[in-house]
C-alpha cells in the first residue's frame, strides 16, 4: 500500500477523532511527501501522534534542516552603509537612453534612490579572498552541440508575429528613434 | 585593425539553423535567432574548434577557461537587444601575425613585419538591414543573425595602408588554409574596421577614429592613407581630431562621418547567465573521465590537425625549388598559382628558376591585365610546359617563345608546335645565313660601327635589334651577339 493511501486512511480516522487532534498538524499529504523514503518512520510516528495528541515541531529526525528555529534577521543600520551616491540628471538621461526605462517624475527618481540604497547593503558583506560568481551554472559543463542543421525554415510562423512585414522581411523604422529630451517630457 | 571573420560552419554559433550566403529572407532563422522568449543558446563545437585552430595558427595563448558576456545596444537587426560575445576572458590572447609585402625602390624586396594580436573572441553576428529611405523604413533579414564570428583585435603596430592590406591578405591566406573562414571580403565573410590615429614621434598617441565600410584589401589601403592625410591636415591647421566613426566612400576615396552614432557608446557588459564557462583541455588525459569525447575540445588534437600554413608553404617552395623568397611570396599570394607552377615544373625539363620567370612575370602580367584568375587562364600548365621544352631543345629562341605564348593566349585551340610550323618561327641556326645578315647590317650602319669601335658598347644592342628584325626574331641571340662583336672589333 503506498504512503499516500496510508495518509488518506489516517486522515479519515483523525477526522472521526475530532478537531482537538487537528491542532498543529500539517495536512497528512504534505507529511507523506516530506518523509517519503522512510515509510516505517511515518507509520510509527503517526500512530504515536494519534494516541498522544501533543504539539511537536516538524523537525523530524534523519532530516537536518538548515532553516533556523528563530528568525536571525538583523536589520542593517544606516551608518553601516557607505555614503549615498548622488544620481545626477545627466546619468538618469543616459540610463533612460541605454536601458529604455522611464523615470517620468520625481517619484520615479526617489524610487531609484531607494533601490540603490537597498542594494548598498551588499557592501556590508566581507568578500575578502572570495572569487566573484557569475551564475549558479559556473561548475556545470558547457554542452557542445554537433554541427548539424536542426532548425530553421519557419519564416511564415515568424513573420506572423510581426505587425508589419514586406515580402518576407520584417519592417523597422530607420535607425534609432531619438528619445525626447527632458524638457519635452 | 579589428577583423570580424565569419566562421565557416554548417550551423550558427548558438542555434541549429543553417549558414548559407544567399537564401530567401528569414528562411534560415530559428526561434533563438529571432529572440523569441523561452529560447536558450547552445554552443556549436565546430565554432570552438575553429577559434582554437585560428588561435594556434597565430601563436596565441589559448585561455583554458573563457567566459561569455552580453553586450547591450539597441538596433533593429539585433532582435535580442544584446550580442553574446567574450569580453572579459576571450578564448585566445597575445598572438602574432607575421606578414610580408614587396617593397623597396623597385618593389621586389621582401619586407617582413609582424603585428601583435590582442585577442580572438567568439561572438554572434547581427542580421542584415536594408534601408528604404523613400518610405522611411528598414527591412530586416535575420538569416545572418547568430552566425559565429571570430573577432580578431590587433595592436596598433602598422604604420601605413600598404602594411595593413598586406597583414589582412596574410590573415586571409591563413584562414583559408585552415578552412575556418573563406575570407571573401566582398561577400562579407571578412570585415575589417581600421582605427587610425596620428602623432608626432615622441608624443603620446593621438585621438583615433574608426573607419568602417571597407570591402577589399585595396580599399583598406586607400581608406587608411586618406584618413592619415586628413588627420595630419586637421592637426596642421590647428584643429583637433574628433573621436568618431567614419564611413569609407569607395567612389571618392574619402572617409565621411557616419550618421546615427551618438558619441561614445556604453555597452553595459554583463556576464551571460545562460552559459557556463567554456573549458578547453590540454591533453585527452586531463579531460574529466565521465565526459563524452564529443563534449571535450582537446588542444593537442587540434594542434595535430593543423594543415600547412602559408608561412610553411613558402619556406617549402624556396627549399625544394631553390627560388627566391620574393618569388615564393608571389606564388602563395595568388590563388592557385603555386599549383600551376608545380604542375609546369613537373612536366618540363627547364629549371624552376626559368619557370618562375615565365609564371610570375609573363603569365601573371597577362592575367592581371585581363583581370582573370589563375583558374581562368587560357594557357594551361601543360601548354606552357610544352613551350618551355621546345625552347630547351633549341627549336625556338627565347623571343620567339614569348611571341608563341601570346599566340597561345589568343588562340588556345592550337598547340605550340602548330603555331611554330604555321608561322615558320623555327630557330635559324644556319650560321652562314646569320653571318650574311650581320654583315649586311654592319655595312649599312658604318657610324654605329665606328661608335662601337670607339668604346660605346651599348650601340651593339641596336645592331642586334636590327638583325633580329631581319630574322623575325628567330636567330639565337647569343650567337648573333658573338658574331656582331667579332665583326665590329
Amino acid at each position: 500500500m503506498s504512503v499516500v493511501n496510508y495518509a488518506r486512511t489516517l486522515q479519515k480516522v483523525i477526522l472521526n477523532i475530532g478537531p482537538r487532534c487537528y491542532h498543529r498538524w500539517v495536512t497528512t499529504a504534505s507529511v507523506a511527501l516530506r518523509i517519503r523514503d522512510s515509510k516505517q518512520n511515518f507509520r510509527c510516528r503517526l500512530w504515536c501522534g494519534l494516541l498522544t495528541p501533543v504539539h511537536y515541531q516538524y523537525s523530524t529526525e534523519g532530516n537536518t534542516s538548515k532553516v533556523p528555529s528563530v528568525a536571525t534577521w538583523e536589520p542593517v543600520l544606516e551608518n553601516q552603509l557607505p555614503p549615498a551616491k548622488q544620481v545626477p540628471a545627466d546619468l538618469v538621461d543616459k540610463l533612460e537612453r541605454l536601458a529604455l526605462v522611464d523615470f517620468p517624475n520625481q517619484e520615479g527618481l526617489v524610487c531609484l534612490k531607494k533601490a540603490i540604497r537597498f542594494a548598498d547593503q551588499l557592501h556590508v558583506v566581507d568578500t575578502e579572498g572570495v572569487d566573484p560568481m557569475d551564475s549558479v551554472l559556473e561548475n556545470r559543463a558547457l554542452y557542445l552541440r554537433e554541427d548539424v542543421v536542426a532548425e530553421g525554415d519557419c519564416a511564415d510562423r515568424l513573420l506572423q508575429l510581426s505587425k508589419d512585414t514586406v515580402e518576407e522581411y520584417f519592417v523597422a523604422p530607420p535607425g534609432n528613434i531619438p528619445l525626447p529630451g527632458r524638457e519635452e517630457c | 585593425l579589428t577583423v570580424h571573420a565569419q566562421i565557416q560552419s554548417i550551423t550558427k554559433l548558438f542555434s541549429g539553423s543553417q549558414v548559407r550566403f544567399q537564401a530567401p529572407p528569414n528562411s534560415l532563422v530559428s526561434f533563438f535567432d529571432a529572440s523569441l522568449p523561452g529560447t536558450l543558446p547552445v554552443l556549436n563545437r565546430r565554432c570552438v574548434e575553429a577559434a582554437v585552430m585560428t588561435g594556434l595558427a597565430l601563436d596565441c595563448v589559448i585561455n583554458r577557461k573563457s567566459l561569455f558576456d552580453r553586450k547591450h545596444y539597441f538596433y533593429a537587426d539585433l532582435p535580442a537587444g544584446y550580442q553574446i560575445t567574450q569580453q572579459r576572458r576571450p578564448i585566445a590572447v597575445d598572438g602574432t601575425l607575421t606578414y610580408s609585402h614587396l617593397g623597396g625602390t623597385r618593389r621586389n624586396t621582401l619586407i617582413t613585419k609582424s603585428v601583435r594580436i590582442k585577442q580572438i573572441q567568439l561572438e554572434q553576428d547581427s542580421g542584415k538591414s536594408l534601408h528604404d529611405d523613400r518610405r522611411g523604413q528598414t527591412l530586416i533579414d535575420l538569416n545572418r543573425a547568430g552566425v559565429g564570428l571570430m573577432e580578431l583585435v590587433m595592436e596598433p603596430d602598422m604604420s601605413c595602408g600598404e602594411e595593413a592590406a598586406a597583414a589582412v591578405r596574410e590573415l586571409q591566406l591563413i584562414l583559408q588554409a585552415l578552412g575556418t573562414c573563406q575570407g571573401h571580403m566582398d561577400e562579407g565573410q571578412l570585415r575589417v574596421d581600421a582605427n587610425v590615429s596620428v602623432h608626432r614621434p615622441g608624443d603620446p598617441w593621438g585621438v583615433r577614429t574608426e573607419v568602417k565600410n571597407i570591402n577589399s584589401g585595396r580599399n583598406l589601403a586607400r581608406a587608411i592613407d586618406y584618413e592619415i592625410q586628413r588627420q595630419v591636415g586637421v592637426l596642421k591647421n590647428g584643429g583637433t581630431v574628433q573621436n568618431e566613426t567614419r564611413s569609407f566612400d569607395r567612389k571618392s576615396g574619402h572617409t565621411l562621418p557616419m550618421r546615427d552614432k551618438e558619441g561614445l557608446q556604453d555597452y553595459r557588459f554583463m556576464p551571460e547567465p545562460n552559459l557556463p564557462p567554456l573549458i578547453v583541455y590540454d591533453r585527452p588525459s586531463t579531460a574529466p573521465p565521465c565526459v563524452h569525447p564529443s563534449q571535450v575540445v582537446v588542444l593537442e588534437e587540434v594542434r595535430a590537425g593543423l594543415p600547412e600554413l602559408p608561412r610553411a608553404r613558402r619556406t617549402r617552395l624556396v627549399e625544394s625549388y631553390d627560388i627566391l623568397p620574393e618569388h615564393s611570396f608571389t606564388l602563395v599570394n595568388e590563388d592557385g598559382l603555386t599549383d600551376y607552377f608545380e604542375a609546369v615544373v613537373k612536366e618540363t625539363k627547364a629549371g624552376p628558376r626559368k619557370v618562375i620567370g615565365w609564371v610570375n612575370q609573363v603569365l601573371l602580367g597577362l592575367l592581371h591585365h585581363h583581370s582573370l584568375s589563375v583558374s581562368q587562364s587560357p594557357v594551361t600548365p601543360q601548354m606552357l610546359a610544352q613551350l618551355l621544352n621546345l625552347q630547351e631543345n633549341g627549336q625556338i629562341s627565347s623571343s620567339v617563345a614569348k611571341q608563341v605564348f601570346q599566340e597561345l593566349w589568343r588562340a588556345p585551340g592550337k598547340t605550340a608546335q602548330q603555331i611554330i610550323q604555321e608561322q615558320d618561327l623555327g630557330i635559324v641556326s644556319n650560321t652562314t645565313e646569320i653571318h650574311r645578315i650581320c654583315q649586311k647590317v654592319v655595312d649599312s650602319h658604318p657610324d654605329q660601327v665606328q661608335a662601337i669601335r670607339g668604346g660605346n658598347k651599348k650601340v651593339l644592342n641596336k645592331l642586334m635589334g636590327l638583325v633580329q628584325k631581319e630574322t623575325k626574331g628567330r636567330a639565337d641571340p647569343v650567337l648573333v651577339r658573338s658574331i656582331l662583336e667579332e665583326k665590329t672589333s
